[in-house]
């Protein structure tokens, strides 16, 4: 078939456009809540495996990605019905994970064991299991697709892994127990935060050096209540959403000049983040409140609170437009 | 007065400290990209655990037994961290670890060790103090995992004396804070026979003292001479007879007695203190921040749950291994200036940031009431605030502790 075809196909496939849905998983509860992007209401609640963690889509969101950590899977869910279509093998205890470019190599952090597995999602196989730091976590992929990380809570590191070898080729030690890690649209900077250390350090991919510890202050607050978790950047790159655990604010770090410009009051023990595709609704999941804050990412104003299931943890917003995916699969392959 | 340390350090460190720059300054390169796991850059960090085996009584109700190797498996698993960590910087650690006999001389022991530098010790107070005033152990770190004796961060602190398990003092003060809490400040306290019993009882009146709680009554139980399984169900009404109370706080480290009183006390009332709701650094139910994994890995390693001492003897090696991670290095004189440095920060599966009082070394951390079931509360409690951070509202405070150790210029 040729592309203009199969593109055709696709977007027939893909029928009338549909509303923007943000889903939540619910970590205690073992379901997923899908909400209307617009009218911020709960459309559906459905169950999946155990201790659901991390999701993540498809290009196309056709397909929804969520570490059942519990169940030692990562489920490959249709997100209209709900139905588990498959699982991904995925190594004990998966937590976080990250979809490359490519569309199809996951880089799934495995808790319990200290690896990054990295699974190839179409042929459902695992094409490398490396060993990390202790305590595996957050994942992130540059845009690339040259480079992935894992961030070790226990080690208190960044691994950089060569996507092409599939090996661990350095580690840049950050704060106390790093959670989650997210690159910048350009590929420059990663941007890590570290929950006990209470900062966020932004690196300089290419020397992995350190350049930059954000710290933050919230009024009436003990400094070891701030726990930064989950980071968001703005679409226009302007901004950066930090989670801050405990202290249930998100911050607002100004990008270019690494000033906190706001905190923003949310449920309890905010946990992570997710924008909606316009980039302007930020959504925050509240572990211990059970709600999800979503706010005007432009004005940094909660809208409203939405109650989701007991200890919502990840959250991610269905790609709207389905993108096709490039061809052949750009990690693991050796040149 | 928090530099102290860090002063200290250098200062101690002296010539021998400036004939490693070398080694340290080698360390302190940064990893150059594309090496996973650089080649060690020298010699091993050995830490010492020292152990004097205490013996302890059968247990009354079939409960386990205290474990052999209690605190001992906690610093095999730190060591096995650290190693996991350090191999991504070229650092490695050893452990060697020794045990004492009853009765055997603790020091000549702590003299035969190859290594004094970093000693974990899991020793009474009077052993504690007794290697702490070794001029042997005059360069040495000792971290206490098995001493919860308050004067040990009193007046009898010792600068060379770091304590990772948390005092008496700021576990009474946990307790005690979660019945002010719940106003619950009405106590009737009952003592054991032990020497730490009676201790246990003190640190319970100063906290009472503190967070306005009230003694109402006091008694004394010896369980010499009956068996308590037999006859818990008249004979505790006695010793639990008294005014108007809301709890039972009952003193008993040694788990002669206390078990059995739950439930005979003469009033329905909570039992607190050494058994029933029993405020610990450590213990099985807790789950939270992550310590399922640290529970997971440990119980892997040794086959049982872990315990506050073991979780103590985790904290001392991990400690150290954080120390040579943030200096980049396994010599000694560098590793204890980080260790010692102001704003040193370690986790520690609780929820916060723990570091070392700069008044009597003493690990800040919070402090779990537990009972058998589940974590009931997790101190410091909501509402009790301090300037510093809300984790020195437990324990002595740098007014309220007699240690002047660590203040003033280094000797």
């Amino acid at each position: 078939m040729s592309r203009p075809a199969a593109l055709a196909l696709l977007l027939c496939l893909a029928g009338p456009a549909r509303a923007e849905e943000i889903f939540v998983s619910n970590e205690r509860d073992n379901t997923v809540s899908v909400i209307d992007g617009d009218s911020l209401e709960v459309l559906r609640t459905f169950p999946v495996g155990r201790r659901p963690r991390g999701l993540t889509f498809s290009q196309d969101g056709r397909a929804l990605y969520v570490c059942a950590s519990d169940s030692d899977a990562v489920q490959v869910i249709d997100p209209d019905t709900g139905e588990v279509r498959h699982n991904l093998p995925s190594g004990e205890d998966p937590e976080q994970f990250a979809l490359a470019p490519d569309g199809r190599t996951l880089f799934i952090a495995n808790e319990e064991n200290a690896t990054t597995t990295v699974v190839d999602a179409q042929s459902r196989k695992v094409l490398a299991q490396i060993d990390v730091g202790i305590e595996p976590e957050g994942v992130a992929v540059s845009p690339d697709g040259r480079t992935a990380v894992t961030t070790s809570e226990t080690t208190n590191m960044v691994h950089w892994i060569d996507t092409k070898s599939l090996a661990a080729v350095d580690a840049t030690p950050v704060g106390q127990r790093p959670r989650f890690a997210a690159f910048t649209a350009d590929g420059a900077r990663l941007w890590a935060s570290s929950e006990i250390g209470g900062t966020v350090s932004v690196i300089d991919v290419a020397t992995r050096q350190v350049m930059r510890t954000i710290e933050f202050a919230v009024k009436g607050i003990a400094a070891d209540r701030i726990q930064p978790v989950g980071i968001q950047l703005s679409k226009d790159g302007r901004h950066a959403f930090v989670a801050l655990g405990p202290s249930d604010r998100v911050a607002v770090v100004d990008t270019a000049t690494y000033a906190v410009e706001s905190y923003i009051l949310v449920g309890r023990r905010v946990w992570q983040l997710a924008l909606n595709a316009a980039g302007t609704r930020l959504f925050a999941t509240n572990g211990v409140s059970g709600d999800v804050t979503v706010i005007d990412a432009a004005t940094f104003k909660p809208i409203k609170t939405v109650k989701v299931g007991r200890f919502p943890w990840g959250a991610a917003a269905r790609p709207m437009t389905p993108a096709q995916a490039p061809d052949g699969r750009a990690a693991g392959a050796v040149p | 007065m928090v530099s102290s340390g860090a002063r200290r350090a250098r200062k101690r460190g002296g010539p021998q400290a400036a004939l490693r720059l070398a080694v340290v300054l080698a360390a302190l390169a940064p990893v150059s990209p594309g090496r996973a796991a650089p080649a060690p850059a020298g010699p091993p960090l050995t830490i010492q655990y020292l152990e004097r085996r205490v013996e302890r009584p059968v247990p009354l109700n079939n409960e386990d037994p205290i474990p052999a190797d209690e605190g001992a498996k906690g610093a095999e698993l730190g060591l096995k961290d650290s190693n996991a960590t350090g191999r991504f910087l070229g650092l490695s650690f050893g452990l060697d670890a020794k045990v004492v006999e009853p009765g055997d001389d603790i020091r000549q022991a702590f003299r035969d060790l190859a290594d004094r530098r970093f000693v974990v010790l899991n020793a009474p107070a009077a052993d504690v103090l007794a290697l702490a005033d070794l001029p042997e152990a005059k360069g040495s770190v000792l971290l206490n995992i098995g001493a919860p004796d308050t004067r040990l961060r009193d007046a009898d602190c010792r600068r060379n004396l770091l304590h990772v398990l948390p005092s008496r003092a700021m576990l009474a003060d946990a307790l005690v804070q979660f019945l002010a809490f719940k106003r619950w400040s009405r106590i009737l306290l009952v003592t054991g026979p032990a020497p730490g019993d009676a201790l246990y009882a003190e640190a319970l009146r100063r906290s009472a003292r503190k967070f306005g709680a009230r003694i109402v009554a006091e008694s004394r139980y010896d369980p010499q001479g009956g068996d308590v399984r037999d006859t818990a169900l008249r004979e505790f009404a006695l010793p639990t007879r008294g005014p108007e109370h809301d709890v039972v706080a009952v003193a008993d480290e040694a788990g002669a007695f206390g078990a059995s009183l739950n439930y005979n006390t003469a009033s329905p009332r909570p039992l607190v203190g050494t058994q029933g709701l029993a405020p610990a650094a450590w213990g099985r139910p807790v789950e939270a921040w992550a310590a399922v994994q640290l529970q997971g890995r440990f119980r892997k390693l040794a086959g049982r749950a872990m315990r506050p001492v073991d979780w103590a003897g985790w904290m001392a090696v991990h400690a150290v291994g954080e120390a040579a991670v943030k200096a980049r290095s396994a010599d000694p004189a560098t590793v204890r200036a980080a260790l010692t440095a102001p704003g040193f920060e370690i986790g520690g599966f609780k929820g916060r940031p723990l570091s070392f009082r700069a008044w009597d070394g003493q690990l800040r951390q919070p402090v779990f009431l537990l009972w058998p079931g589940a974590v009931t509360a997790t101190a410091p409690i909501e509402g009790f605030l301090h300037h510093r951070t809300e984790l020195d509202t437990l324990g002595l405070d740098e007014p309220e502790s007699a240690c002047r150790a660590f203040s003033g210029t280094p000797g």
